[in-house]
């Protein structure tokens, strides 16, 4: 799903400013002399600059230090990278015993090593690290990361315990009388917000379906922003002594004014990111700069206005994306996302480091009936939300989460970060502050431990719906496979209908106004090659990254090509290391899907690729054709020279031609990620004449050919394909054309060469047509 | 669904489309006036492979979600089309070109070609191929059966797989 990365992007990047907090907060934003949470580990007392034995203790002058030591000087940033560090080591030494973490999310493990060293804190009588304050939370921090469940789920979650938590405190005998509605409201809306980090790695770990995987995804990164927004709306008015009904309908206008506020200042500031990013193609190394610094000047303008950050810098981030990822270079692109994963990993292992210092070490107020109800409460209004949700838009959607599903949405519910700060942030002003704070830490520790640990052989149990990719034969991955590629296609025919009328309409106007100014170079769309060439780049990347899992390790099977088909094979042996080597193989190297909803097809038209469409049909025909016995195809790569149309000219007669074309301008455009992008491979067993692949150079050079034998027979043909090639097509070619004949030939002697990957990179002179930019004419 | 698109299609067409494939009569029209839109050339027949609204319909037929509530009601006589088997069917079909009711090696091989990206070599892909049928070969001929594929698929969610809401 094409959700997923967008998320994981903003929400690292917004998870970034969740470490300014807490380094912030260990040194206090309003110039309080900053306790210092010295780790256990052996603290430099600081020295006096002057401080050198003075053999004079009274000299006017001193000597020139030699040695100094200043530890004030650099204090502050280096107890901070020390933190950092000693987080960052905890995070090691959970994977060396990777058994852990198996069962136990590192979130759990994050939070037991912080209380060990607030215990040790506390022990020595250090003080903590000095609370959260509001502004602090606010300026630097920014809970990650809109919707169905999102929204009306923490609303119906905040509400429901709000009110039945004020119910209980009725009850005279659990000593909680003094609060009253709006604190609970407020104190319910802090404990309402889910925390995704937990719950997501237990669910990837499980892998679930992928549908459950997104919609929990989805709802803890929109979520935080409506808890912050009815904790700001709560906050307010949980210091008014008497709330009017004009109050409720305020504050209700606020909050749209607040969510839909920030959303419009991120899309702003995303356009005007996209904008620069236009320009910058001198000046590359700096765009990482400009993303940043875009997104959080977005979050710092919305808290300027008060309104959402959060949601601002969702949005920012989700602009920037679509746009700006067309602007700036690969390096660039990297970076951005390898730093900004890197920042959010620190910040999620800081988090709950330090959730596990700080529990120690504050203050508790216990009370008993409070805070085992908010448990009930919690769990149970959850629960409630869920069900109800689900019934109302399950008749919407084409799989609806049945049972099992919505069991693993309720219990995955973990709280976490975003509940921890809010409660520090609450006002002096609430009277059982500590109460809440107390109880905001039992709950996160009770969802975090139990539901996390247990969330896993739960789901495990109960077998909720599994992804298909750890599936046990390879049959069935191929085959499921291929259903997906099936019904991407069906859902290409079929089209969109009105209901995505207001979406054609934007993506019309999005290709007509926005894409021209925001985005350099706008080519149209469909140019296959600039596609394909990112297409390619990004395949090659997903698998340079994946350094375990050798591709080229081929199953300890000695190759078994043979000339009849039919001829009786003794079974051979697969080895589950083969089968472990096959399904890596099969995972890294089918192609994806690409999005199921295609985005902008009119009501009337299939997607606008006319040339994928000829690619389809052209492959398909050109299938039947090669399965009449004896047509062999060798194993073409290459692409179509500029200037080339895919229609081509050759008279079905020479049949072999014609299928090397179609099979030129398939392989040369895969067309999207998912349609058969590759070169048709030889259908039957036997050995078929290999060639290698050296496109690009001139008809001369046929010599370069390495089958010598079939040398003549090449420059037979490719003379005679020459007359067929168009005028202005150079010379690849007609070099091309040159192995066509091999399919001819049938019964010659395997001479198998190493197969000749057209993936390797080819001399870059000017003439490969990848480079160039092709001007040619779609026909239709 | 434009005046044009109920023109074309008379009453009765659509009965027997209805009947034939499940489909509601509002979902035919509207697929009526894809199908006419798709079909550039104004002759009835999507190009290529001629394919005409009938055989359009029943394509799509295939990929109907399979509806619980079908099984109340008067269990139909023949299979419907977008029943489980009738989707397996469907996606044998999509391997098995020469219509010879059994995958081969060579077309197992094609369209694993075909889903795979380049840096797979013919040794890898062949026994790719060979473990494929092996698992699913039950009766020793070194094809894949429809029976055989529907085995091996048992524990697969194809009605999910293979279904597509059409919006009426």
């Amino acid at each position: 799903s094409v959700i997923k990365p967008i998320f994981s992007f903003f929400e690292r990047a917004a998870a970034l400013l969740i470490i300014c907090t807490f380094l912030s907060f260990l040194y206090g934003s309003r110039g309080e002399v900053p306790p210092k949470p010295t780790p256990g580990i052996t603290v430099v007392p600081p020295l006096k600059p002057n401080n050198e034995p003075q053999a004079y203790p009274d000299a006017e002058k001193s000597n020139l230090p030699v040695f100094t030591m200043d530890y004030p000087r650099i204090q502050i940033p280096f107890e901070i990278t020390l933190w950092m560090l000693l987080a960052s080591f905890a995070k090691i030494g959970f994977h060396v015993y990777h058994k852990i973490t198996v069962w136990v999310p590192e979130s759990c493990l994050l939070i037991s090593i912080g209380l060990i060293v607030g215990a040790i804190m506390h022990s020595v009588h250090e003080e903590p690290p000095a609370v959260l304050t509001s502004n602090v939370f606010f300026l630097y921090m920014l809970p990650p990361i809109v919707f169905w469940y999102a929204v009306m789920g923490t609303l119906w979650n905040s509400i429901g315990i709000g009110i039945s938590l004020f119910t209980i405190c009725q009850i005279e005998a659990f000593g909680v009388q003094d609060i009253n509605l709006q604190e609970n409201l407020l104190f319910a809306s802090i404990i309402s917000a889910v925390d995704p980090v937990a719950v997501l790695g237990v669910f990837e770990d499980v892998s679930v379906n992928e549908q459950l995987y997104i919609v929990v995804f989805g709802e803890c990164l929109f979520n935080d922003a409506v808890t912050v927004v009815l904790y700001n709306m709560f906050s307010f008015v949980a210091d008014m002594p008497v709330v009017e009904p004009v109050d409720v309908f305020l504050g209700v206008a606020r909050f749209f004014v607040v969510g839909l506020g920030g959303m419009g200042f991120g899309i702003l500031f995303g356009f005007v990111a996209a904008f620069t990013t236009r320009f910058t193609s001198k000046v590359r190394e700096i765009e990482p700069l400009f993303i940043f610094m875009f997104s959080y000047l977005a979050y710092l303008v919305s808290e300027l206005f008060a309104i959402s950050s959060i949601m601002a810098i969702v949005c920012c981030a989700l602009t920037m994306k679509y746009y700006v990822e067309e602007n700036v270079s690969q390096r660039s692109c990297t970076t951005i996302r390898h730093v900004v994963k890197m920042l959010g990993s620190i910040s999620e292992t800081l988090i709950f480091f330090f959730l596990g210092v700080v529990t120690i070490t504050t203050e508790h107020e216990w009370n008993w009936a409070y805070i085992l109800f908010t448990l009930l409460f919690a769990f149970v209004w959850r629960g409630l939300g869920i069900l109800v949700l689900t019934q109302i838009i399950n008749p919407f959607r084409t799989i609806s989460f049945n049972l099992k599903d919505q069991f693993g949405m309720a219990y995955g519910g973990l709280r976490g970060a975003i509940s921890f700060a809010l409660a520090f942030t609450l006002p002096d002003t609430i009277g059982r502050k500590q109460l809440f704070v107390t109880a905001t830490i039992v709950i996160i520790l009770f969802t975090v431990f139990l539901q996390g640990i247990s969330i896993r052989p739960l789901i495990e149990f109960i077998n909720v719906r599994r992804t298909n990719r750890n599936v046990d034969t390879i049959n069935v991955e191929i085959h499921c496979r291929l259903m997906e590629h099936t019904m991407a296609g069906i859902e290409d025919l079929c089209g969109q209908w009105s209901h995505f009328y207001w979406k054609d309409k934007f993506m019309k106007f999005n290709n007509r106004v926005l894409r021209r100014i925001l985005i350099r170079d706008n080519r149209a769309e469909s140019s296959i090659v600039a596609l394909y060439k990112k297409l390619e780049l990004q395949n090659a990347m997903e698998i340079l990254d994946t350094v375990s899992g050798d591709i080229s390790a081929a199953p300890s099977i000695v190759s078994l090509h043979e000339d009849k088909k039919e001829s009786a094979k003794p079974k051979k042996k697969f080895f589950a290391e083969d089968l472990k080597n096959m399904h890596n193989i099969l995972s890294k190297n089918m192609y994806k899907i690409r999005q199921r909803t295609v985005a902008y097809t009119s009501k009337y038209a299939l997607p606008n690729d006319s040339q994928p469409r000829e690619i389809l049909i052209r492959r398909h025909s050109s299938i039947r054709r090669s399965l009449r016995p004896g047509s062999f195809q060798s194993q073409k790569y290459f692409s179509l020279p500029a200037g080339q149309g895919l229609e081509s000219k050759f008279p079905p007669v020479r049949h072999s031609y014609a299928d090397e074309h179609e099979t030129m301008s398939e392989v040369a455009y895969p067309a999207r990620h998912s349609r058969f992008g590759q070169p048709k491979r030889s259908a039957s067993g036997a050995m078929m004449p290999l060639h290698r692949l050296d496109t690009l150079k001139e008809v001369p050079s046929v010599d370069v050919l390495n089958e010598s034998e079939k040398g003549s027979t090449s420059r037979g043909v490719s003379r005679t394909n020459s007359s067929y090639s168009d005028s202005r097509v150079p010379a690849p070619n007609d070099r091309r054309n040159a192995p066509t004949e091999a399919e001819e030939e049938q019964g010659e002697q395997p001479s198998s060469p190493p197969p000749a990957w057209a993936a390797e990179p080819r001399d870059s002179t000017p003439q490969n047509p990848l480079l160039r930019r092709p001007k040619w004419n779609p026909k239709k | 669904m434009g005046s044009r698109a109920s023109t074309l299609l008379r009453e009765e067409e659509i009965e027997e489309i209805k009947k034939e494939t499940g489909f509601s009569h509002s979902q035919i029209t509207r697929l009526y006036s894809r199908f006419t839109s798709l079909d550039k050339g104004e002759n009835g027949t999507l190009r290529e492979d001629q394919v005409n609204f009938r055989g359009f319909m029943r394509t799509l037929a295939h990929f109907r979600p399979v509806e619980d509530n079908e099984k109340n009601k008067n269990p139909p006589t023949t299979e419907p089309l977008n029943s489980r088997t009738n989707k397996l069917l469907f996606a044998f079909r999509l391997y098995d070109l020469d219509r010879d009711d059994k995958i081969s090696r060579d077309e197992l091989l094609q369209v694993l070609r075909m889903m795979v990206g380049v840096n797979i070599s013919d040794e890898q892909l062949g026994s790719i191929a060979d473990r494929t049928i092996q698992e699913a070969d039950q009766n020793g001929d070194n094809c894949i059966s429809f029976q055989e594929f529907m085995k091996v698929l048992e524990k697969v969610d194809v009605e999910q797989k293979m279904s597509i809401r059409f919006l009426h």
